[in-house]
């Protein structure tokens, strides 16, 4: 069973998981990514789930029914051993005796060795049991228990993660807020909100002293820190429905990496951020073959917010035909690839008046393709905003070659955005009440053993025995210090004379 | 500052010479008829010490380079291994000091040193902690983990000594070829590091030309290039012409580089393993052999048996519950899939498994030890190759 779990948690790495597709992948969807990055390998790890091994249904089962032997076993080894300590005899048979590992027969003992031998294993804090002059002498039982114990973790854990599967016990959402911006915190049934007041971006100096080397190697950026300062607030009860919520103000979070903000029993993460976020795009309109002239007019688009028309003051009336937050050009036609606004693009329409029917056509923006076709790479730029570097070659694009006028971007505004995770997990208590359970037994297992010694009077002289579940080494040594100067034989190592 | 780190680099050589010497002399201690039990006790007694003297010089280098960079070493690869060769170490004084058995020394450091030289072939500049990496979790995390590893290794030892010194070499068999395999994986080690630090020292270096996603990388060979980039271009002039080009479903940023780097460890190693089985006339493993006469495999396999005991907990410990808790306070998920958390958690059931097993009769002994010859590659495996070849959160390199 476990071996199962093995093989197939080991198979689960072979490729990455979904969540952990690489960002420059060719495609982010498993569909495509696999069978064009790994082939036909790629094929057949998709079509049998794997890339999504650890929440597949036959992994879960598999998950279970360890789980569930766990329990079988343990009860079932659990009871016999229980009876068998609790009616711990120390007269046992000579047959038994002479079969254990470490045995030795002596022929004459007298009563003041044994009497010196039980003295000295008392001393190294054995417990001494009698029956009618037979003794055994016994230590570390307790560590018996400790599979036990540990299994009782195991069951704990292996609950706790079921439970996680329920969205009671477990949140998980994420969000983007802007600088500045007021936005609710997803998940949490629109009880809490956050502005993100500031956020902050360190980098390590290439000067840095300590760096340097590793830095020049690395020839890119490395953050030192990134961090959200935000505010939490909590909405209040309206009184009349539908009326604007008053919000009110939590704490103030300074939110970093491996410094969550913690808040009603969410915690929230910094995760990610955005430093060139497009949000607003300003155009200028110019006569199309006068590149010295004045611009005619001009027009900024708040990205987050576009109208349709846009009025310009000497009566020129633009029409957003088409808006593209993150344009895409590729071999089936163009496309916005998400919503965010990471490449806008827009084909406008151009009234030269109000009654205008006429209109003339053009295309602008793609600021992040003409920044490519130039050769500059966006990514390398990741950690400045890219600014107007690229923003006033972006071209206007003239479809049918007859335009009077051109539209082109004049400047732009970026906006840097904080991603932040919620988490709400209520199983955190049982993972680590099931993980101390587990450790305390493992190290009880573990760090102690169960050593017994018996000592078996005969007519003429005596049998010494001696068993434990682990560490023999360490019970030879026992035997050999209460042994010490005594008539008594030291045991054998049967196992040795093999 | 730069004096501090370069205390920390002597150090951390010191203690490789310390551990070379100390190695020689639980060599002497091999009883044979000619030498004197006194003699050889003498010899136990110097190897030890050496040991310690040289873990307080790696643990002198360990702390002046936490002073100089701020951080715990043990954030990139060179710090890790490094560290790892050294809790080896550490874990090799306490189970000497329990078992006085010093035949286990003349094994763990060689490995422990080889560790080392492997770590140094990583860039060993100080490198600076990206956020998600700054966090006193992380830190105590990785020591625990490398820490319970290092444990475990010696069971790794114990098994091998065990499997060495128990399996009949006058025939071939099954398991004379599985273990003269794992000499050889040794010697492909040794290999790796021999040419490596040849070429590093006439600092060979070809630069070549490569498009990966679609961008155009540059790649810099520090070992001429028998396996060039996958359509890549040789960029430096008057160095040896690569011979052939890396296959296309090799992946991932510098592929071709570490293509090229495991073929020259293949032939460096083979040729070193060809030219000690041509002087001996005899399976590696043979001729180590007759170095055991006298060990007691019981004892061997009990120390096979009580690392892992003292190690699954503390593996446990530093690799599981550690980790979980870092995660937790850095991602907010303490678990998450990551190769390398998967891994480990083979790692930890495969031990599991072994303990299991244990307490069955038919177990102990040599299976046993081949079951700590695996697990010692489940380790490596983890180190090496979801370090450098499958990506994840972990992938320092
Ligand atoms: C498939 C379910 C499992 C079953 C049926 C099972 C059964 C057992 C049994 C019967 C013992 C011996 C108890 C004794 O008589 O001393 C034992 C010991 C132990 N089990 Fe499990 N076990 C399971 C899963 C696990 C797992 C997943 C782990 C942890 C990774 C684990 C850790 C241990 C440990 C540490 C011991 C103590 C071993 C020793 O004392 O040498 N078990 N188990």
């Amino acid at each position: 069973m476990i071996v199962i779990a093995l093989v197939a948690s080991g198979i689960g790495t072979i490729l990455p998981q979904e969540q952990y597709i690489p960002a420059d992948a060719i495609s982010r969807d498993p569909q495509v990514f696999y069978p064009e990055t790994y082939g036909i390998i790629g094929k057949i790890y998709l079509q049998m789930g794997f890339h999504n091994l650890y929440s597949s249904w036959w992994y879960l089962i598999i998950i279970a029914l360890i789980g569930v032997s766990l329990v079988i076993c343990s009860i079932d080894r659990f009871v016999p051993l229980y009876r068998a300590l609790k009616r711990q005899r120390a007269k046992r048979h000579a047959s038994f005796l002479s079969r254990l590992r470490f045995y030795s027969e002596t022929e004459v003992v007298t009563d003041d060795d044994i009497a010196v031998v039980k003295e000295r294993l008392k001393k190294q804090r054995y417990k001494i049991k009698e029956e009618d002059g037979h003794i055994v002498a016994e230590k570390g039982r307790f560590s018996r228990w400790g599979p036990y114990v540990n299994h009782i973790g195991l069951i704990i854990i292996l609950i706790a993660a079921l439970l996680r599967t329920t969205s009671f016990f477990f949140i998980d959402d994420y969000v983007w807020v802007r600088e500045g911006e007021l936005t609710v915190v997803p998940g949490t049934d629109g009880e809490y909100y956050i502005k993100n007041e500031e956020f902050i971006l360190d980098t390590y100096s290439s000067e840095d002293e300590r760096f340097k080397d590793a830095l020049a190697q690395e020839n890119r950026i490395i953050p030192s820190n990134f961090q959200t300062n935000a505010v939490i607030y909590k909405a209040g009860e309206s009184e009349v429905i539908g009326a604007e919520e008053e919000l009110v103000k939590v704490d103030d979070f300074e939110i970093s990496m491996n410094e969550p903000a913690k808040f009603g029993g969410f915690t929230l993460y910094q995760q990610g951020y955005q430093l060139n976020e497009f949000s607003k795009m300003t155009f200028k309109v110019y006569e199309m073959n006068d590149p010295e002239a004045e611009a005619l007019g001009e027009f900024t688009i708040d990205l987050f917010d576009p109208e349709t028309h846009y009025e310009l003051d000497n009566g020129f009336q633009i029409e957003v035909a088409e808006f593209y937050p993150d344009y895409k050009l590729s071999e089936d036609g163009v496309r916005s690839e998400t919503n965010n606004s990471n490449n806008p693009a827009f084909v406008f329409k151009l009234y030269s008046s109000p009654e205008s029917e006429d209109f003339e056509i053009s295309f602008v923006g793609d600021v992040i393709g003409s920044a490519k076709n130039l050769g500059i790479d966006p990514t390398v730029v990741d950690l400045q905003p890219m600014g107007n570097v690229v923003g006033t070659f972006a071209p206007s694009i003239d479809a049918t070659g007859e335009n009077q006028y051109r539209i082109l971007i004049d400047s732009i505004d970026f906006d840097r955005k904080s991603g932040l995770s919620i988490k709400k997990d209520r199983t955190i208590p049982f993972f680590m009440v099931g993980a101390i359970i587990f450790m305390i037994g493992v190290i009880q297992g573990m760090y102690w053993q169960h050593r017994r010694i018996w000592l078996h009077p005969k007519e003429n002289g005596l049998l010494l025995a001696g068993h434990t579940n682990k560490n023999w080494f360490g019970l030879k040594k026992d035997i050999e210090k209460a042994l010490e100067g005594t008539s008594i034989k030291m045991v054998d190592d049967q196992n040795e004379d093999e | 500052m730069s004096s501090l780190i370069e205390t920390s680099s002597t150090m951390l050589f010191t203690a490789f010479i310390l551990y070379l010497v100390a190695t020689f002399f639980f060599g002497f201690t091999i009883k044979d008829k000619n030498v004197e039990r006194k003699q050889s006790n003498f010899a136990g007694k110097l190897a030890i010490t050496l040991t310690i003297i040289g873990f307080i010089a790696q643990l002198t280098y360990f702390i002046t380079r936490w002073m100089a960079s701020g951080h715990a070493p043990v954030s990139n690869m060179f710090e890790f291994v490094t560290f790892l060769g050294m809790c080896l170490v550490f874990a090799f004084i306490i189970i000497y000091f329990i078992y006085k058995l010093s035949i286990l020394g003349l094994f763990a450091l060689p490995i422990a040193m080889l560790i080392i030289a492997y770590a140094s072939m990583f860039p060993t500049d100080i490198a600076p902690l990206v956020p998600s990496l700054q966090s006193h979790w992380l830190q105590i995390h990785v020591t625990t983990v490398a820490l319970g590893q290092g444990i475990l290794f010696i069971s790794f030892v114990a098994g091998l000594i065990y499997l060495i010194h128990g399996i009949d070499q006058s025939t071939r068999s099954g398991r004379t070829v599985a273990l003269e395999a794992v000499m050889y994986t040794i010697f492909l080690a040794i290999g790796f590091i021999i040419i490596s630090s040849v070429f590093n020292a006439m600092n060979y270096s070809a630069t070549f030309e490569y498009r990966l996603n679609g961008k155009t990388e540059t790649t810099e060979y520090t070992l001429p290039a028998i396996a060039a980039p996958y359509e890549g271009t040789l960029l430096t002039e008057d160095v040896m012409k690569p011979w052939f080009e890396t296959p296309s479903w090799m992946h991932g940023a510098d592929a071709g580089r570490k293509f090229n780097t495991v073929i020259w460890s293949f032939l460096t190693g083979s040729v070193l393993y060809g030219l000690v089985r041509l002087l001996f006339r005899k399976r590696v493993a043979a001729i180590i052999q007759l170095l055991l006469k006298n060990i007691k495999p019981d004892l061997v396999d009990e120390i096979n048996y009580r690392s892992v005991a003292i190690g699954f907990p503390v593996f446990t410990l530093g690799g599981l519950i550690f980790a979980a808790i870092w995660a937790q306070i850095a991602w907010g998920r303490f678990w998450g899939w990551d190769p390398k958390e998967v891994w480990a958690l083979v790692t930890w059931f495969f031990y599991a498994a072994y303990l299991h097993l244990r307490l069955s009769r038919g177990w102990h002994g040599e299976k046993s030890a081949w079951l700590a010859v695996i697990g010692f590659g489940i380790i490596m495996f983890n180190l090496i190759v979801v370090n450098l070849v499958l990506a994840g959160l972990h992938s320092y390199a």
